[in-house]
Parts: structure tokens; C-alpha cells; sequence
């Protein structure tokens, strides 16, 4: 994925200003930043709940029209929030499922009448999402409401659902907020492990240095709605302009 | 003292299947609430015009005919033929899902991520535009519907309680109809929404729009299978009110009747607007009978409202309701 020039304005406040780099195929790409960098409307841009107003993103090397994003997860890209957007009402196994919908092929008639094929749909969707399940290691509460889990838990659930989707690129915006330090690593793993297993391209937002220098290829900072580095963690880690604006100033 | 307590039985038997038909109008309401965050008001008009379009269609009456005389000077009112009943009820399905159609494309799609209150204002707008197109198209007189259903009292109830108890108990086989319609649609509707993934769907939207999109779910799509189950609702209960008291314009007021249902039962609970139904139609008909001769009667006009109130004082989100409400 290339984004090309990407300016975003909400009235006068200009969001994003003439921001440009690439997600490359497998990697996992951290952007980083200080409070209000622009770093969640990046993704935003990205799975399509914001248009650009100015600039485009090309996906797989084509360019990518105005799209709503219900159509964006269908290409194959998929996320999780900042502050978790679970189905509060229903179980870890209902969240995970409806995260299968690109999956499925939509037919009311048939899934109103419960014939054959929908019935078969659901249970091969069933078997992957198992798969998952397993995989993030949460079988304990499959059907638990997730309104009920504590937080790490519900993260993860998030993370599941967005698996589910078996997406070619996975947005995280601030994965390991709020987590103690063993549920930090925890998720540092499944997040290898994700992008090793099932070769999904990552793009995540972390505040934790230690976390995105150890997980990333690359990494990307922002500051007042710009890019100012792209490159390696040890190049980034080294360069004076991100020392200034960001890590020299507030974490030691 | 045993005749007027069995004829009290009685009475609060009317009243269940009066309640019924309350929860019939009640869960229209609470499908679109649960899944949309609006309060439909014009659930009521919608029953009517399920019922309209149903008995237009199974009369062969002429669309617009009196539009079309007035502007061409003919004078056309009907095909002259009569539909079967089952036929026209198919119809006038279609006709529903396509009004879920039209609406969306027309009114929703413009409305996405406004206020709730802003939604709430257009569906008055949708329902007296409703009322008069649906005046309009069909006609504004009383109009009779019958679809085969089985009405008048039931004889072998009567006999049975007679030799049981004495005393012949007077039920309407309608009623009966329209309470086990009733239990078939809270069951499917309730297994449609826990075991299909569209149904699923459905309660992810309800849950969380940003969410539900960003997974990949049409809002559009969701909404329109919404106000299409809705309308489905709202024709069944067109059609028990209209084959009860016959399809005319009062038949819109009885959404009036459904707010109070809404409050006991909580406007996101399915099981709340049947439980909410049963407890007003067996409430004010049981009230009436004991207290009614005391204060001077027809306590059944506002006996419901009245109930509605304590509860906004003493459990503002009802029986089975989730959280307060503050979005109507």
C-alpha cells in the first residue's frame, strides 16, 4: 500500500499535511508520534471512515477510489480501535463470527430458510474461527459477553475479530494501551506470531517504545499532522528530528 | 361470588389477547429501535398501510383511481377482480419491503451519523407523508378486511368451560389467531437473529456502527432489512387489527397505545414489548372491571398511560430494558 500526498482537513484544522510512505507486503510498520500527530486519522485515511481530501492511496499498486468502509474491509483490510469497538452485547464467539462477514457470502433468502449451503457456510466459517480462537488462546471465554471480560481480554477478542477476516492488511491503532506489562507481552507475541504464521501485513500505532522498537521493520513518525522520519527502528531511534520533537522531549 | 370471579377470568383473558395485539404493533417499534437507535413514529401508519395495500390488492381496486378521475375526467375504481388471500398478503409484502427500500434510498442514507432526535423528526415527517399517500392511494373510507381468518366467538370454548365450570367463558377465535401469530413471530425472529449471520449483523449495527463497518458490514444494507422486518410487523399487525375492527384510519392510533407498552417493557427488549403488551391489555381490562364502576368507567383510554408513568418515575428503562433512555 502507497500513500501518495495525503492531506485531511476537519474545518480549519488541517489533520494530516501532504503525508506520504508505503506499508510494504509482510512487514509490520508502527507509526509513531505524540498525542494528536495524526497518527489515528492516518488510519482512519487508510481503512476509509476518512476520505483525503487532497493525495491517494494506492492499494496493491492500484489506485484506490472514494470507497465507504464496509467496501475497504471487503478488499481485505481490516482493524481494531483505540478504545475497543467489541460487540458489547454478544459473546467472544459472536464477535469473532461477524468478523467472518467478508467471508460470507450474503444471501438473506438462504439464511432466513436455514437451507443447506447456509447452514454448510456457517460451520466451515465456524471451523476457522475456531482456528483463531485457539490460536489467541482465549477457548476459556468463547462464550462469555464480552461486555463482561476485563480489558486485556477484550483486546484481544478485538484482535480476533479482525483476524477472523483473514485480512491481507491489519491496522492497529494503540493495541497495548493500558495493559500491564505481561498482557503487553503477550500481544507483542501474537502479533509476530500473526504476521509470521499468516503473512498479514501490519500497520500498528503503539505509545510504548520498547514494544515498537522490538516488534517493527520500520517505523514511521509523525508530528503536527507530518511525517518527519520513515526508515528502521535504529535509524529512526537515532535521528536528531525525532529526538527533538519527540523522543528526546518526553521520554527521557 | 364464583360468577363474578370466573367472569373476571374472563375478562383478563380479553385482555391478554387485547395485549397481544398491542405487542404485536410494539415489536415494530423495537426492531428499529434496537437496531437503528430510532424511534420509528411512524411504526402505526405503517400497519395501516400494510393493511391499505393489502385490502386494495385483494379487491382489485385501482390505485390513485381518484387521482387518475379527477386529472383524465374516466371513472375507473377497480380491475373487478379478487385476488386470493394469500396472494395479496405476498403482495402487499413486497409492498412493504419495497417502502424499506425507497425509504432508505430517500431518507436514511441522507441521515447517517446524525443526531437520534434528527431521525425521530423524520420518521413523523415519513408518517403523516404515510397517511396521506396512503389516503390517496387507496382512499380514506372503512374498508373491511378479510383474509379467511376465523373470527366470532369460539363455541367449543364456550361449551367446554360451560360444562367445566358453569359458566361459558366468550372468546374470539381471532384472538387465538393473532396470539399464536404472535408467538411464531417472537420465536423466529428471535432464532433469525441469534443463528444466522445476518441476524448477527443486525446486532453488531445495533451494538456499534464503526465497528460493524470497519468488519465489513453495509449499513444501508442492514437498514433495509430492518424497516423491511419492521414492515413485515407491522402488516401482521394490520392485518389482526384490521380484520378486528376493520382497516380505517384509527387503526395508526394504536402505535399510541404501543408507547406505553415500550416504557414497561424497555424499548430494546423483544420479550419486554410481549411482556409489556400482556401486562397493559390484562391491566386496564382487569381495572376497568374492578374499579371502573367505582370511578365512573372508561378507565381503559388512559389506565395505560397512567401505568407508563409510574414506571418512567420508578424504573424509567422498564421491565427488560438495558439502560435509560435518552435518546427519544
Amino acid at each position: 500500500m502507497e500513500i501518495e500526498n495525503v492531506t485531511l482537513r476537519f474545518g480549519g484544522v488541517t489533520a494530516l499535511k501532504d503525508v506520504s510512505f508505503d506499508i510494504l507486503e509482510g512487514e509490520i510498520c508502527a507509526i509513531i508520534g505524540p498525542n494528536g500527530a495524526g497518527k489515528s486519522s492516518m488510519l482512519n485515511v487508510i481503512n476509509g471512515f476518512y476520505h483525503p481530501d487532497e493525495g491517494q492511496i494506492r492499494f496493491r499498486g492500484e489506485h484506490r477510489p472514494t470507497l465507504p468502509p464496509y467496501r475497504i474491509a471487503h478488499m481485505g483490510i481490516a482493524r481494531t480501535f483505540q478504545n475497543i469497538a467489541l460487540f458489547r452485547g454478544m459473546t467472544t464467539l459472536d464477535n469473532v463470527m461477524t468478523g467472518r462477514v467478508t467471508r460470507m457470502r450474503p444471501n438473506l433468502m438462504k439464511s432466513m430458510l436455514w437451507w443447506g449451503s447456509a447452514e454448510r457456510e456457517e460451520s466451515e466459517n465456524r471451523e476457522f474461527v475456531e482456528r483463531i480462537i485457539d490460536f489467541l488462546e482465549i477457548q476459556s471465554i468463547r462464550k462469555t459477553l464480552v461486555g463482561r471480560l476485563p480489558y486485556g481480554l477484550q483486546k484481544r477478542v478485538e484482535l480476533g475479530r479482525a483476524l477472523a477476516a483473514e485480512p491481507s492488511l491489519l491496522l492497529l491503532d494503540e493495541p497495548m494501551a493500558g495493559m500491564n506489562v505481561e498482557e503487553k507481552e503477550d500481544m507483542s507475541r501474537f502479533i509476530l506470531d500473526v504476521n509470521d504464521e499468516f503473512g498479514t501485513t501490519i500497520a500498528l500505532i503503539e505509545h510504548d517504545m520498547g514494544v515498537v522498537m522490538d516488534i517493527s521493520d520500520r517505523v514511521v513518525v509523525m508530528d503536527y499532522g507530518r511525517k518527519i522520519a520513515d526508515g528502521p527502528p535504529d535509524e529512526v531511534r537515532n535521528n536528531q528530528t525525532v529526538i527533538d520533537a519527540y523522543l528526546g522531549v518526553q521520554h527521557d | 361470588m364464583l360468577e363474578q370471579l370466573l367472569f373476571g377470568i374472563e375478562v383478563a383473558l380479553n385482555g391478554l389477547m387485547t395485549g397481544v395485539l398491542y405487542a404485536l404493533v410494539a415489536l415494530g417499534f423495537v426492531l428499529i429501535f434496537k437496531a437503528s437507535g430510532v424511534f420509528n413514529y411512524a411504526q402505526g401508519v405503517m400497519a395501516l398501510f400494510a393493511a391499505l395495500t393489502l385490502v386494495g390488492f385483494q379487491n382489485g381496486q385501482i390505485p390513485f383511481a381518484h387521482l387518475i378521475n379527477a386529472v383524465l375526467g374516466t371513472n375507473v375504481h377497480h380491475f373487478g377482480w379478487h385476488l386470493p388471500a394469500l396472494l395479496s398478503v405476498v403482495m402487499a409484502l413486497a409492498s412493504v419491503v419495497l417502502l424499506a427500500v425507497i425509504v432508505e434510498r430517500l431518507m436514511l442514507k441522507y441521515l447517517i451519523n446524525q443526531e437520534p432526535v434528527i431521525l425521530f423528526m423524520a420518521t413523523i415527517g415519513l408518517a403523516y407523508f404515510l397517511e396521506g399517500f396512503g389516503d390517496m392511494m387507496w382512499g380514506s373510507e372503512v374498508k373491511k378486511l378479510d383474509i379467511g381468518l376465523p373470527v366470532g366467538p369460539s363455541d367449543s370454548i364456550e361449551s367446554f368451560t360451560y360444562d367445566l365450570f358453569g359458566y361459558g367463558f366468550f372468546i374470539d377465535r381471532l384472538d387465538i389467531v393473532a396470539a399464536i401469530v404472535a408467538a411464531l413471530l417472537v420465536v423466529t425472529l428471535t432464532v433469525f437473529s441469534q443463528y444466522s449471520k445476518i441476524g448477527r449483523a443486525l446486532r453488531a449495527v445495533a451494538d456499534d456502527h464503526q465497528a460493524a463497518l470497519s468488519v465489513g458490514i453495509s449499513l444501508r444494507f442492514i437498514w433495509v432489512v430492518v424497516w423491511s422486518i419492521a414492515g413485515f410487523v407491522a402488516l401482521v399487525a394490520g392485518i389482526m387489527w384490521g380484520a378486528k375492527s376493520g382497516v380505517q384510519f384509527s387503526l395508526s392510533l394504536i402505535a399510541l397505545k404501543a408507547l406505553p407498552v415500550l416504557m414497561l417493557g424497555g424499548f430494546t427488549s423483544i420479550p419486554g414489548a410481549i411482556v409489556g403488551g400482556l401486562i397493559i391489555g390484562v391491566g386496564e381490562k382487569l381495572f376497568d372491571f374492578l374499579l371502573g364502576p367505582i370511578i365512573g368507567g372508561a378507565t381503559e383510554n388512559w389506565f395505560a398511560y397512567v401505568l407508563a408513568l409510574l414506571f418512567l418515575v420508578f424504573r424509567p428503562q422498564g421491565l427488560f430494558g438495558e439502560r435509560i433512555i435518552e435518546r427519544v
